[in-house]
């Protein structure tokens, strides 16, 4: 599918990619690539034991986490303040602040912002948020070409591919798949890769930089995300490895960052838990290569324009949601999907939504309605594995069980009558919810042999499950039953 | 960097008509009014600082030696460190140049001039600034440092004297710069609370990276492939010294002073 066309994306929607197939039917897809399946297991099997060794080395890692989940649920609480202070500070600083309510209305905050300054080309920094809002595509609408400068995010623009992963969107791509790309596709935009061009990693590396050292020189507009912005003194934050957001942060004239406005933080301050929890829990490193931290603009170093694009896009709709708030604290650090046993074998195209994994299992149905993404909450064996690993301690699962009830009310609400499928729904989601009556289910299938798994799965549910099992694969519960879960990490509370 | 802006180009969607409307700021007052009808849960005379914040994650001994620890977290990240007394600094330096073949050294305003004494690379200063171009064009930049950061092995770069504009460390592919005991500090916060938020801030651990493909870490996609840290060994270690408390109005129950953590 093409990204350049927009065809690919809907173009109301870049949040869930309309037109894939629901997680339950595109997970059996995936589950049939073994290559993919191999590479996914490869890269989260040694992200998670990095991971584990690098958070395992803080001894006060548990106390890190609270704090951080703490900073997060004092700013969603008391939002507004923080971002009119935001907006305050980085105004003092010399930035321009720009509010958008949806998608639309970001990008054309932003293709008027570029248009402003005569440029056709803009280097981009890796950001979800963009994605989100599908802003390469609406720039291409203007006649703007937006370049992706990260590598693996360069892999997926010039294989017209979409990301996988938050951390390494191309991580179901191969280095031979890599090669073949690049040295397909680079001539089409810009410094073609060199003829003799293998499939060593050294060599792809040099090859991109090459190919895009070019625009880093001459481009005169980037476009970010932003990591974090403290409200009190209006600094942003981006952390990466490559040097390549340094390089859109630092080297053109007009830098506009597009920022869901969750990602504010009450102070410059909070900066040391946040850059402590995400480059361990996200990549297993100690700290990223390169974090860049700007407050407005620095006469003679830097860009000398820069705009703050605070997006909403149905953030407000999660905030109203008192079970759901919790999930705007995410720091995309991208742990969640690496200890996830669905997402290690689906990946992440499986899920049809820019936020792939138990992340985006439970924020793309809060931002699109539940009724556009309404596989999503069920595409998770609710091991818990993915609150363990979270550094701001997001209870995916709670959330997970809270939206499978809100899909069933929603799908009863749409149809005059209930539908068999809502009816199973509803039984799932009763058991689901309740702890004795899964365990019971659990138990006298497990003991009544009545639960008949194939390739690892269960094919058929007990009693008032089967008739929604009849229809969808259910992944078995992956460390614990729910139930034990359930019992150490809700009854304790 | 040529002005090619004579030439505007047409928007596809007339963006000029947004002009008006953005600047009104209707999309302030509906996120904001979205925002406070969501929190409707929230009581009204409730303040940010009415949700604690624990800090407990303050509470670290750091190790004794934190310059030998800064030195081996750098070392993680295949960074060289190389450690000399005062008077040998001059020639460390020239001999790092040399080892990376260095012929054109970017050298920014207040670097002391007693570190260059001994190498014959040419020294290019940075006034009037470089331009991109004339930057590409030299081989290395040499810097001293803001603040490091032990725990990490990571230095940071204010912009300060003797470090330049964020650019010069960032496009030449050789960046050496050199840390004293003082500077360095035991972590992360400590690091913070040292630092001026005012200044463009660039925290460095190791050269870039990338482990994009296959998670086959390989070093300097886009800034420099190498870095190289001189770190002054002035007898026996120093440990820092204690930052001041910083202001803190909003958080009252925050230990934020780092000598709570002795
Ligand atoms: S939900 Fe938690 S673990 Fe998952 S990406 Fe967000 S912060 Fe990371």
């Amino acid at each position: 599918m093409s990204r350049g066309s927009g065809g690919g994306l809907d173009a109301n929607d870049g949040r869930v990619w309309l037109g894939t197939p629901a997680f339950p039917e595109a997970a059996r897809t995936a589950l049939a690539d073994t290559q993919l399946r191999h590479n996914l297991r490869h890269a989260t099997t040694t992200i998670r034991a990095k991971r584990l060794d690098a958070t395992g080395e803080v001894p006060h890692w548990e106390e890190l986490r609270e704090a951080g989940a703490a900073i997060k649920r004092r700013t969603a609480r008391h939002l507004d303040h923080y971002l009119e202070q935001l907006e305050r500070s980085v105004t003092e600083a010399g930035g321009t602040v720009h509010w958008a309510g949806d998608a639309a209305e970001a990008n054309r905050i932003v293709a008027r912002l570029v248009t402003a300054t005569g440029a056709r080309e803009v280097v981009k920094v890796k950001s979800m948020a963009t994605q989100e809002i599908g802003l390469n595509e609406a720039l291409g609408a203007a006649g703007i070409t937006a370049y992706e400068t990260d590598l693996a995010e360069l892999i997926v623009q010039l294989g017209e591919d979409r990301p996988s992963h938050i951390l390494v969107p191309a991580i179901h791509r191969n280095r031979a798949e890599i090669r073949d790309v690049f040295a397909a596709r680079m001539g089409d935009w810009g410094r073609a890769a060199p003829q003799d061009l293998d499939d060593d990693p050294k060599a792809l590396a040099e090859a991109a930089r090459l190919h895009l050292r070019e625009k880093f020189l001459t481009a005169e507009v980037a476009i970010s995300g932003a990591n974090f912005a403290a409200a009190d003194t209006g600094t942003v934050a981006v952390v990466e490895s490559e040097g390549n957001g340094r390089m859109c942060l630092t080297l053109p004239r007009t830098l506009i960052t597009v920022m869901g406005i969750e990602k504010v933080v009450p102070r410059f301050a909070d900066l040391e838990v946040f850059l402590q929890l995400l480059p361990r829990s996200s990549t297993g490193e100690r700290m990223n290569p390169y974090t860049s931290l700007w407050t407005g603009v620095t006469p003679g170093d830097g860009p000398q324009d820069f705009h703050l694009v605070l997006l909403d896009n149905g953030r407000t709709d999660v905030l109203k949601d008192t079970v759901g708030r919790q999930t705007l604290a995410c720091i995309r650090c991208s742990a969640c999907l690496n200890v996830c046993p669905v997402y290690e074998r689906t990946g992440g195209h499986a899920y049809g939504s820019v936020y792939p994994g138990p992340i985006g299992a439970v924020l793309t149905p809060q931002l699109v309605g539940v009724d556009k993404a309404p596989s999503l909450p069920f595409a998770s064996t609710l091991c818990g594995a993915c609150y363990d690993a979270c550094p701001v301690k997001i209870d995916i699962p709670e959330v997970l069980v809270h939206l499978r009830a809100r899909v069933v009310e929603a799908d009863r609400d749409r149809r005059a009558l209930p539908t068999p499928e809502a009816l199973a729904m509803a039984a799932a989601s009763a058991v689901l919810d309740s702890p004795t009556l899964l365990g019971i289910a659990q138990r006298a299938a497990a003991a009544g042999g009545r639960l008949t798994t194939r390739g690892g799965r269960i094919r058929r549910l007990p009693g008032p499950l089967r008739r929604w099992s009849a229809t969808r694969d259910t992944p078995p519960p992956a460390r614990e039953t729910f139930r034990t879960w359930w019992r150490e990490n809700r009854e304790r509370r | 960097m040529t002005d090619e802006r004579t030439d505007r180009p047409r928007p596809g969607t007339s963006p000029a008509e947004d002009d008006r409307h953005d600047r009104t700021d209707t999309g302030r007052a509906a996120v904001l009014g979205r925002i406070r009808a969501a929190l409707g849960d929230v009581p009204a005379d409730e303040t940010p600082a009415d949700v604690p914040v624990p800090r407990a994650y303050l509470r670290t001994t750091p190790p004794d030696d934190i310059v030998t620890l800064f030195a081996e977290r750098v070392g993680d990240y295949r960074a060289t460190v190389v450690r000399c007394a005062p008077e040998e600094v001059a020639r460390t330096v020239a001999a790092l140049l040399e080892r990376r073949g260095v012929r054109r050294v970017v050298v920014p305003d207040g670097f002391p001039p007693e570190f260059l004494t001994r190498t014959d690379a040419d020294l290019v200063r940075d006034a009037p600034p470089l331009t991109v171009r004339q930057l590409d064009a030299v081989d290395s930049t040499l810097t001293t440092v803001a603040v490091a950061i032990a725990e990490t092995g990571t230095v940071v770069l204010d912009a300060g004297p003797g470090q330049g504009r964020r650019a010069l460390t960032l496009v030449p592919d050789h960046h050496l710069c050199v840390v004293h005991p003082e500077q360095i500090v035991p972590d992360v916060p400590e690091a913070l609370a040292r630092l001026d938020p005012r200044r463009p801030l660039t925290l460095v651990s190791g050269p870039s990276a990338t482990s994009d493909i296959e998670l086959r870490r390989v070093e300097g996609v886009h800034g420099p492939r190498i870095l190289d840290i001189v770190l002054v060994t002035s007898g026996t270690p120093a440990r820092p010294e204690t930052p001041e408390t910083s202001e803190t109005p909003e958080t009252p129950e925050t230990p934020d002073t780092p000598g709570a953590r002795t």
